[in-house]
Protein backbone atom coordinates (compact mmCIF):
# COMPACT_ATOMS: atom_id res chain seq x y z
CA UNK A 1 0.00 0.00 0.00
CA UNK A 2 1.37 3.07 -1.17
CA UNK A 3 1.87 6.11 1.80
CA UNK A 4 -0.89 8.35 0.49
CA UNK A 5 -3.39 5.49 0.09
CA UNK A 6 -2.61 4.88 3.73
CA UNK A 7 -3.42 8.04 5.09
CA UNK A 8 -6.47 8.21 3.13
CA UNK A 9 -7.49 4.62 4.86
CA UNK A 10 -6.55 5.47 7.93
CA UNK A 11 -8.62 8.67 7.63
CA UNK A 12 -11.54 7.14 6.68
CA UNK A 13 -11.37 4.59 9.39
CA UNK A 14 -9.92 6.90 12.01
CA UNK A 15 -12.30 9.87 11.79
CA UNK A 16 -15.83 7.89 11.80
CA UNK A 17 -14.64 6.07 14.89
CA UNK A 18 -13.69 9.26 16.71
CA UNK A 19 -16.91 10.24 15.81
CA UNK A 20 -18.16 7.32 17.03
CA UNK A 21 -16.66 7.66 20.18
CA UNK A 22 -17.52 11.18 20.37
CA UNK A 23 -21.30 10.28 20.55
CA UNK A 24 -21.03 7.33 22.57
CA UNK A 25 -19.67 9.48 25.72
CA UNK A 26 -22.71 12.11 25.02
CA UNK A 27 -25.45 9.93 23.95
CA UNK A 28 -25.95 7.34 26.19
CA UNK A 29 -26.29 9.99 29.20
CA UNK A 30 -29.00 11.84 26.86
CA UNK A 31 -31.07 8.40 25.88
CA UNK A 32 -30.60 7.64 29.16
CA UNK A 33 -32.29 11.51 30.74
CA UNK A 34 -34.94 11.00 28.09
CA UNK A 35 -35.70 7.15 28.61
CA UNK A 36 -35.50 7.34 32.42
CA UNK A 37 -36.30 10.85 33.38
CA UNK A 38 -36.55 11.71 36.97
CA UNK A 39 -40.48 10.80 38.00
CA UNK A 40 -41.98 13.10 40.68
CA UNK A 41 -45.09 11.86 42.54
CA UNK A 42 -48.11 14.44 43.08
CA UNK A 43 -50.72 13.93 44.69
CA UNK A 44 -54.14 16.21 44.97
CA UNK A 45 -56.66 16.49 47.76
CA UNK A 46 -59.06 19.36 48.85
CA UNK A 47 -57.61 21.52 48.46
CA UNK A 48 -53.74 21.19 48.11
CA UNK A 49 -50.79 19.43 46.42
CA UNK A 50 -48.43 17.31 48.17
CA UNK A 51 -45.60 18.13 47.72
CA UNK A 52 -46.16 21.63 47.18
CA UNK A 53 -43.27 22.61 45.64
CA UNK A 54 -40.98 20.82 43.55
CA UNK A 55 -37.44 22.19 42.03
CA UNK A 56 -36.45 21.14 38.46
CA UNK A 57 -33.54 21.77 36.10
CA UNK A 58 -33.70 23.62 33.50
CA UNK A 59 -33.65 21.51 30.36
CA UNK A 60 -34.44 18.59 32.49
CA UNK A 61 -36.78 16.16 31.45
CA UNK A 62 -39.25 14.65 34.30
CA UNK A 63 -42.14 13.00 34.50
CA UNK A 64 -45.11 13.83 36.77
CA UNK A 65 -47.09 11.08 37.72
CA UNK A 66 -50.31 12.70 39.70
CA UNK A 67 -53.04 11.36 41.22
CA UNK A 68 -56.18 12.43 43.39
CA UNK A 69 -56.78 10.99 46.87
CA UNK A 70 -60.67 12.70 46.20
CA UNK A 71 -62.19 14.09 43.43
CA UNK A 72 -61.44 15.01 39.93
CA UNK A 73 -58.81 17.85 40.50
CA UNK A 74 -56.90 20.04 37.45
CA UNK A 75 -53.69 20.40 36.95
CA UNK A 76 -52.73 23.72 35.32
CA UNK A 77 -49.52 26.10 34.59
CA UNK A 78 -49.90 28.32 31.51
CA UNK A 79 -46.03 29.15 31.02
CA UNK A 80 -45.27 25.20 30.55
CA UNK A 81 -48.37 24.72 28.59
CA UNK A 82 -49.46 22.44 31.52
CA UNK A 83 -53.61 21.65 31.36
CA UNK A 84 -53.95 18.50 32.53
CA UNK A 85 -57.14 16.52 34.69
CA UNK A 86 -56.40 14.17 37.79
CA UNK A 87 -59.37 11.58 38.12
CA UNK A 88 -59.47 9.68 40.97
CA UNK A 89 -58.30 5.87 40.54
CA UNK A 90 -55.94 6.83 37.35
CA UNK A 91 -52.27 7.73 37.28
CA UNK A 92 -52.11 10.91 34.68
CA UNK A 93 -48.50 10.91 33.64
CA UNK A 94 -47.13 14.00 32.56
CA UNK A 95 -43.41 14.18 30.53
CA UNK A 96 -41.90 18.08 30.34
CA UNK A 97 -38.81 19.70 30.17
CA UNK A 98 -38.69 23.11 31.46
CA UNK A 99 -36.45 25.49 28.76
CA UNK A 100 -36.75 28.69 30.96
CA UNK A 101 -35.94 29.09 34.69
CA UNK A 102 -38.33 30.91 37.19
CA UNK A 103 -40.77 30.02 39.66
CA UNK A 104 -44.24 28.88 38.64
CA UNK A 105 -47.62 28.86 40.00
CA UNK A 106 -49.63 25.80 39.53
CA UNK A 107 -53.14 25.58 39.90
CA UNK A 108 -56.26 23.08 40.35
CA UNK A 109 -57.99 24.38 37.67
CA UNK A 110 -61.11 21.81 37.81
CA UNK A 111 -64.01 23.35 40.58
CA UNK A 112 -63.09 20.87 43.22
CA UNK A 113 -64.91 22.83 46.24
CA UNK A 114 -65.57 25.86 48.64
CA UNK A 115 -61.66 26.43 48.97
CA UNK A 116 -61.02 25.51 45.10
CA UNK A 117 -59.27 29.15 44.52
CA UNK A 118 -56.63 28.24 46.74
CA UNK A 119 -55.50 25.20 45.56
CA UNK A 120 -51.68 25.37 44.10
CA UNK A 121 -48.51 23.77 44.35
CA UNK A 122 -45.12 25.85 43.29
CA UNK A 123 -42.66 24.84 40.33
CA UNK A 124 -39.27 26.07 40.64
CA UNK A 125 -36.99 26.06 37.68
CA UNK A 126 -33.41 26.74 38.19
CA UNK B 1 -76.30 57.36 4.50
CA UNK B 2 -72.21 58.32 4.40
CA UNK B 3 -69.95 56.03 5.35
CA UNK B 4 -68.83 58.09 8.30
CA UNK B 5 -72.32 58.69 9.62
CA UNK B 6 -72.72 54.77 10.27
CA UNK B 7 -69.83 55.35 12.76
CA UNK B 8 -71.41 57.31 15.13
CA UNK B 9 -74.90 55.43 15.83
CA UNK B 10 -74.52 53.73 19.56
CA UNK B 11 -72.93 54.38 22.79
CA UNK B 12 -73.14 52.37 25.48
CA UNK B 13 -72.27 54.05 28.85
CA UNK B 14 -71.33 52.32 32.21
CA UNK B 15 -72.04 54.38 35.22
CA UNK B 16 -71.02 53.42 38.75
CA UNK B 17 -73.95 52.94 41.19
CA UNK B 18 -72.21 52.48 44.22
CA UNK B 19 -72.59 49.19 44.10
CA UNK B 20 -72.82 47.47 40.44
CA UNK B 21 -72.54 49.02 37.07
CA UNK B 22 -75.25 50.99 34.82
CA UNK B 23 -75.10 50.98 30.80
CA UNK B 24 -76.57 53.11 28.71
CA UNK B 25 -77.15 52.27 25.52
CA UNK B 26 -78.05 55.76 23.86
CA UNK B 27 -77.85 56.63 20.13
CA UNK B 28 -74.50 58.82 19.79
CA UNK B 29 -75.71 60.67 16.67
CA UNK B 30 -78.78 62.30 18.26
CA UNK B 31 -77.19 65.18 18.33
CA UNK B 32 -76.09 65.93 14.79
CA UNK B 33 -80.11 65.06 13.92
CA UNK B 34 -78.84 62.34 11.64
CA UNK B 35 -80.27 59.55 14.27
CA UNK B 36 -83.56 58.33 12.01
CA UNK B 37 -81.39 57.81 9.62
CA UNK B 38 -79.33 55.47 11.67
CA UNK B 39 -82.07 53.88 12.85
CA UNK B 40 -83.26 53.38 9.55
CA UNK B 41 -80.11 52.17 8.71
CA UNK B 42 -79.90 49.73 11.81
CA UNK B 43 -83.71 48.52 11.38
CA UNK B 44 -82.97 46.90 8.04
CA UNK B 45 -79.96 45.14 9.24
CA UNK B 46 -80.70 44.38 12.57
CA UNK B 47 -84.49 43.58 12.39
CA UNK B 48 -84.66 45.68 15.33
CA UNK B 49 -84.13 50.03 15.51
CA UNK B 50 -81.40 50.89 18.20
CA UNK B 51 -83.50 52.87 20.68
CA UNK B 52 -81.81 54.07 23.79
CA UNK B 53 -82.71 52.34 27.00
CA UNK B 54 -80.25 51.56 30.60
CA UNK B 55 -79.11 48.21 31.60
CA UNK B 56 -77.48 47.50 34.92
CA UNK B 57 -74.52 44.63 35.31
CA UNK B 58 -74.27 43.24 39.22
CA UNK B 59 -72.06 40.00 39.78
CA UNK B 60 -70.49 37.85 42.68
CA UNK B 61 -73.17 37.87 45.16
CA UNK B 62 -72.00 34.69 46.94
CA UNK B 63 -74.72 34.67 49.04
CA UNK B 64 -74.26 32.06 51.70
CA UNK B 65 -70.62 32.65 51.82
CA UNK B 66 -69.78 33.65 55.78
CA UNK B 67 -66.21 34.00 56.07
CA UNK B 68 -63.82 36.36 56.51
CA UNK B 69 -63.20 38.77 55.08
CA UNK B 70 -67.02 39.82 54.77
CA UNK B 71 -68.85 39.92 57.52
CA UNK B 72 -72.00 41.89 55.85
CA UNK B 73 -73.29 38.70 54.12
CA UNK B 74 -76.04 40.08 51.78
CA UNK B 75 -76.07 43.57 53.22
CA UNK B 76 -73.76 44.98 49.93
CA UNK B 77 -76.49 42.83 47.61
CA UNK B 78 -79.63 43.89 49.21
CA UNK B 79 -78.23 48.00 48.86
CA UNK B 80 -77.64 47.26 45.52
CA UNK B 81 -81.26 46.15 45.05
CA UNK B 82 -82.64 49.31 46.54
CA UNK B 83 -80.26 51.82 44.92
CA UNK B 84 -81.36 50.17 41.67
CA UNK B 85 -84.96 50.85 42.47
CA UNK B 86 -83.98 54.33 43.57
CA UNK B 87 -83.18 55.02 39.95
CA UNK B 88 -84.78 58.32 38.61
CA UNK B 89 -84.30 56.17 35.45
CA UNK B 90 -85.20 52.18 35.77
CA UNK B 91 -83.41 50.14 33.27
CA UNK B 92 -84.66 48.37 31.21
CA UNK B 93 -83.35 44.99 32.24
CA UNK B 94 -80.13 43.52 34.82
CA UNK B 95 -77.60 41.45 33.82
CA UNK B 96 -76.29 39.47 36.48
CA UNK B 97 -72.68 38.25 35.70
CA UNK B 98 -72.69 34.82 38.12
CA UNK B 99 -71.53 33.48 41.25
CA UNK B 100 -75.29 34.66 42.79
CA UNK B 101 -74.36 32.07 45.60
CA UNK B 102 -71.60 30.16 46.71
CA UNK B 103 -71.45 26.73 46.80
CA UNK B 104 -72.24 23.86 49.30
CA UNK B 105 -71.51 19.98 49.23
CA UNK B 106 -75.38 19.94 50.42
CA UNK B 107 -77.56 20.31 47.47
CA UNK B 108 -80.51 21.08 49.94
CA UNK B 109 -78.19 24.21 51.30
CA UNK B 110 -77.52 25.02 48.33
CA UNK B 111 -80.98 25.22 47.07
CA UNK B 112 -81.58 27.46 50.06
CA UNK B 113 -79.05 29.63 48.81
CA UNK B 114 -80.64 30.12 45.22
CA UNK B 115 -84.13 30.89 46.92
CA UNK B 116 -82.48 33.14 48.83
CA UNK B 117 -80.86 35.27 46.10
CA UNK B 118 -83.61 34.78 44.02
CA UNK B 119 -85.68 36.66 47.09
CA UNK B 120 -83.58 39.31 46.94
CA UNK B 121 -83.11 39.62 43.31
CA UNK B 122 -86.86 39.34 42.75
CA UNK B 123 -87.39 42.91 45.18
CA UNK B 124 -85.36 45.12 41.84
CA UNK B 125 -88.23 46.64 39.84
CA UNK B 126 -86.96 45.66 36.31
CA UNK B 127 -88.85 44.15 33.78
CA UNK B 128 -85.83 41.77 32.93
CA UNK B 129 -83.38 39.84 35.26
CA UNK B 130 -81.04 37.50 32.89
CA UNK B 131 -78.05 35.54 34.50
CA UNK B 132 -75.55 32.93 33.29
CA UNK B 133 -73.68 30.93 36.63
CA UNK B 134 -70.59 31.29 37.99
CA UNK B 135 -68.29 28.11 39.46
CA UNK B 136 -69.61 28.70 42.67
CA UNK B 137 -73.00 28.11 41.15
CA UNK B 138 -72.35 25.75 38.86
CA UNK B 139 -68.86 24.05 38.85
CA UNK B 140 -69.47 20.92 41.71
CA UNK B 141 -72.70 19.98 39.72
CA UNK B 142 -72.38 20.86 36.31
CA UNK B 143 -74.96 23.82 36.75
CA UNK B 144 -78.07 21.11 37.57
CA UNK B 145 -79.01 22.91 40.58
CA UNK B 146 -79.26 26.41 38.39
CA UNK B 147 -80.71 25.06 35.76
CA UNK B 148 -83.83 23.81 37.94
CA UNK B 149 -83.82 27.76 39.54
CA UNK B 150 -82.96 29.53 36.38
CA UNK B 151 -83.38 27.31 33.06
CA UNK B 152 -80.53 27.04 30.42
CA UNK B 153 -76.94 28.49 31.24
CA UNK B 154 -76.45 30.02 27.36
CA UNK B 155 -79.10 31.27 25.55
CA UNK B 156 -78.98 34.71 23.59
CA UNK B 157 -81.66 37.33 23.25
CA UNK B 158 -82.98 40.57 21.11
CA UNK B 159 -83.32 44.13 22.96
CA UNK B 160 -83.94 47.07 20.83
CA UNK B 161 -82.01 46.54 18.67
CA UNK B 162 -78.97 45.13 20.83
CA UNK B 163 -78.09 41.05 20.69
CA UNK B 164 -77.48 39.92 24.25
CA UNK B 165 -75.59 36.66 24.66
CA UNK B 166 -75.09 34.64 27.75
CA UNK B 167 -71.95 32.37 27.61
CA UNK B 168 -71.25 29.51 30.19
CA UNK B 169 -67.90 28.90 31.10
CA UNK B 170 -68.28 27.43 34.21
CA UNK B 171 -70.55 24.63 34.21
CA UNK B 172 -67.79 22.34 32.93
CA UNK B 173 -65.99 22.52 35.70
CA UNK B 174 -62.74 23.90 34.21
CA UNK B 175 -62.80 27.78 33.25
CA UNK B 176 -63.82 26.73 29.54
CA UNK B 177 -66.86 27.53 27.25
CA UNK B 178 -66.69 23.87 25.29
CA UNK B 179 -66.24 23.20 21.62
CA UNK B 180 -70.88 23.04 21.59
CA UNK B 181 -71.08 26.12 23.20
CA UNK B 182 -68.64 27.65 20.80
CA UNK B 183 -70.56 26.05 17.69
CA UNK B 184 -74.24 27.30 18.93
CA UNK B 185 -72.42 30.72 19.49
CA UNK B 186 -71.81 30.92 15.63
CA UNK B 187 -74.94 29.64 14.75
CA UNK B 188 -75.99 32.84 16.49
CA UNK B 189 -74.34 34.88 15.23
CA UNK B 190 -74.72 33.95 11.87
CA UNK B 191 -77.96 35.64 10.81
CA UNK B 192 -76.24 39.41 11.93
CA UNK B 193 -74.42 42.04 10.16
CA UNK B 194 -70.24 42.51 11.46
CA UNK B 195 -71.99 46.15 12.37
CA UNK B 196 -74.99 44.89 14.83
CA UNK B 197 -74.20 46.19 18.29
CA UNK B 198 -73.80 42.68 20.73
CA UNK B 199 -72.85 42.46 24.01
CA UNK B 200 -71.55 39.50 25.75
CA UNK B 201 -72.29 38.42 29.14
CA UNK B 202 -70.20 35.69 30.75
CA UNK B 203 -68.77 34.80 34.35
CA UNK B 204 -64.73 34.65 33.55
CA UNK B 205 -62.50 37.00 31.52
CA UNK B 206 -61.91 35.04 27.97
CA UNK B 207 -58.97 36.27 28.15
CA UNK B 208 -55.80 35.62 29.71
CA UNK B 209 -56.01 38.14 32.87
CA UNK B 210 -53.79 36.15 35.38
CA UNK B 211 -54.27 32.74 34.76
CA UNK B 212 -52.54 31.57 37.56
CA UNK B 213 -55.33 33.19 39.51
CA UNK B 214 -57.75 31.49 37.50
CA UNK B 215 -58.87 34.72 35.81
CA UNK B 216 -58.86 33.17 32.25
CA UNK B 217 -60.93 30.81 30.06
CA UNK B 218 -58.68 28.26 28.77
CA UNK B 219 -60.86 28.35 25.43
CA UNK B 220 -61.35 32.04 25.31
CA UNK B 221 -59.20 32.32 22.46
CA UNK B 222 -61.69 30.34 20.44
CA UNK B 223 -64.73 32.68 21.26
CA UNK B 224 -62.99 35.45 20.38
CA UNK B 225 -62.03 34.20 16.94
CA UNK B 226 -66.10 34.13 16.60
CA UNK B 227 -66.51 37.21 17.93
CA UNK B 228 -63.34 39.57 16.40
CA UNK B 229 -65.07 39.72 13.20
CA UNK B 230 -67.95 41.99 14.67
CA UNK B 231 -67.24 44.92 14.75
CA UNK B 232 -68.82 46.35 18.25
CA UNK B 233 -68.85 44.18 20.53
CA UNK B 234 -69.12 44.61 24.60
CA UNK B 235 -68.21 41.54 27.09
CA UNK B 236 -69.42 42.02 30.49
CA UNK B 237 -68.23 39.63 33.38
CA UNK B 238 -67.82 39.07 36.65
CA UNK B 239 -65.18 36.51 38.76
CA UNK B 240 -62.24 39.42 39.81
CA UNK B 241 -64.11 41.66 42.06
CA UNK B 242 -63.01 43.99 40.97
CA UNK B 243 -62.87 46.24 37.66
CA UNK B 244 -60.88 46.08 35.08
CA UNK B 245 -60.99 47.10 31.21
CA UNK B 246 -59.55 45.45 28.43
CA UNK B 247 -59.27 46.30 24.32
CA UNK B 248 -58.83 43.38 21.76
CA UNK B 249 -59.16 43.88 18.66
CA UNK B 250 -63.04 45.31 18.03
CA UNK B 251 -64.09 43.88 21.46
CA UNK B 252 -63.86 45.64 25.03
CA UNK B 253 -64.02 43.48 27.89
CA UNK B 254 -65.07 44.60 31.44
CA UNK B 255 -64.98 43.63 34.83
CA UNK B 256 -67.75 44.43 37.31
CA UNK B 257 -67.18 44.64 40.92
CA UNK B 258 -68.19 42.02 43.74
CA UNK B 259 -70.89 42.13 46.08
CA UNK B 260 -69.28 40.60 48.94
CA UNK B 261 -65.86 41.33 48.75
CA UNK B 262 -62.66 42.43 46.94
CA UNK B 263 -59.90 41.43 45.42
CA UNK B 264 -56.42 43.39 44.94
CA UNK B 265 -54.75 44.26 41.90
CA UNK B 266 -53.03 41.06 40.55
CA UNK B 267 -50.20 43.71 39.20
CA UNK B 268 -49.33 44.15 42.61
CA UNK B 269 -50.42 42.06 45.11
CA UNK B 270 -48.06 38.54 45.54
CA UNK B 271 -51.19 36.11 46.56
CA UNK B 272 -54.99 35.74 45.68
CA UNK B 273 -55.89 37.02 49.17
CA UNK B 274 -59.41 39.08 49.50
CA UNK B 275 -58.92 43.09 50.57
CA UNK B 276 -59.47 42.78 53.95
CA UNK B 277 -62.47 44.39 54.97
CA UNK B 278 -62.84 48.18 56.56
CA UNK B 279 -65.78 48.69 59.09
CA UNK B 280 -65.82 51.80 58.93
CA UNK B 281 -65.78 51.56 55.00
CA UNK B 282 -68.05 48.41 54.91
CA UNK B 283 -69.08 48.67 51.14
CA UNK B 284 -65.66 49.64 49.98
CA UNK B 285 -64.25 48.53 46.92
CA UNK B 286 -67.69 46.96 46.34
CA UNK B 287 -68.72 48.89 43.81
CA UNK B 288 -68.53 52.66 45.46
CA UNK B 289 -66.79 54.22 42.71
CA UNK B 290 -66.31 57.82 43.33
CA UNK B 291 -63.82 59.18 40.18
CA UNK B 292 -64.73 62.77 39.69
CA UNK B 293 -67.13 64.83 41.17
CA UNK B 294 -67.83 67.09 38.25
CA UNK B 295 -65.96 66.66 34.59
CA UNK B 296 -65.32 70.35 32.62
CA UNK B 297 -68.48 72.31 33.30
CA UNK B 298 -70.86 69.49 33.79
CA UNK B 299 -72.01 68.61 37.31
CA UNK B 300 -72.26 64.76 38.39
CA UNK B 301 -76.24 65.04 38.81
CA UNK B 302 -78.33 62.28 39.91
CA UNK B 303 -78.79 61.34 36.04
CA UNK B 304 -76.00 60.43 34.13
CA UNK B 305 -73.98 63.30 33.57
CA UNK B 306 -70.19 63.02 32.63
CA UNK B 307 -68.77 61.30 29.75
CA UNK B 308 -65.60 59.75 31.49
CA UNK B 309 -63.66 57.29 29.32
CA UNK B 310 -64.50 57.18 25.72
CA UNK B 311 -63.88 53.09 26.02
CA UNK B 312 -64.96 52.53 22.22
CA UNK B 313 -64.00 54.28 19.28
CA UNK B 314 -64.44 52.04 15.60
CA UNK B 315 -64.00 54.11 12.69
CA UNK B 316 -66.00 52.27 9.82
CA UNK B 317 -68.66 50.74 12.39
CA UNK B 318 -72.16 51.36 13.65
CA UNK B 319 -71.33 51.98 16.96
CA UNK B 320 -69.26 55.10 17.82
CA UNK B 321 -68.47 53.87 21.24
CA UNK B 322 -68.89 52.60 24.65
CA UNK B 323 -68.38 55.47 26.89
CA UNK B 324 -68.12 54.52 30.42
CA UNK B 325 -70.08 57.54 32.55
CA UNK B 326 -69.36 57.85 36.43
CA UNK B 327 -72.40 58.82 38.68
CA UNK B 328 -72.74 60.27 42.16
CA UNK B 329 -72.33 57.29 44.22
CA UNK B 330 -74.27 58.78 46.74
CA UNK B 331 -77.13 58.61 44.96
Amino acid sequence: MKRSNWIKYSTAMVIPALLLLVFSLGAPHKAQADENPRVIEITAKRFGFTPNQITLKKGETVKLRLTSEDVTHGFFLRPLKIDEEIVPGKTTELTLRPETAGTFTTICDHFCGVNHGNMKMTIVVE
Amino acid sequence: MQRSDRRSFLKMAGTSLGIGVLYTAVPAAAASGEIGEMFDFTGKKNGERVTPFTFVQLSDAHVGFNGPPDPLGTKAFERAVEMINQLPQQPDLVLFTGDLTHDSEEKDVHAQRMKQFLGISCRMKVPKIMYVPGEHDAGLDGGTLYREFLGESNYSFDHRGVHFIALDNVSRAKPEVGPEQIAWLKKDLARFPKSAPIVVFTHRPLFDLKPEWEWFTSDGDEVMDVLSPYENVTVLYGHIHRDHEQEQGHVHHYAARSLIFAFPDPENAPEKKPIPFDKDHPFKNLGIRMVHEKVGARPLLNSVAVEDVELTVREFSGINGVQQILKNPSL
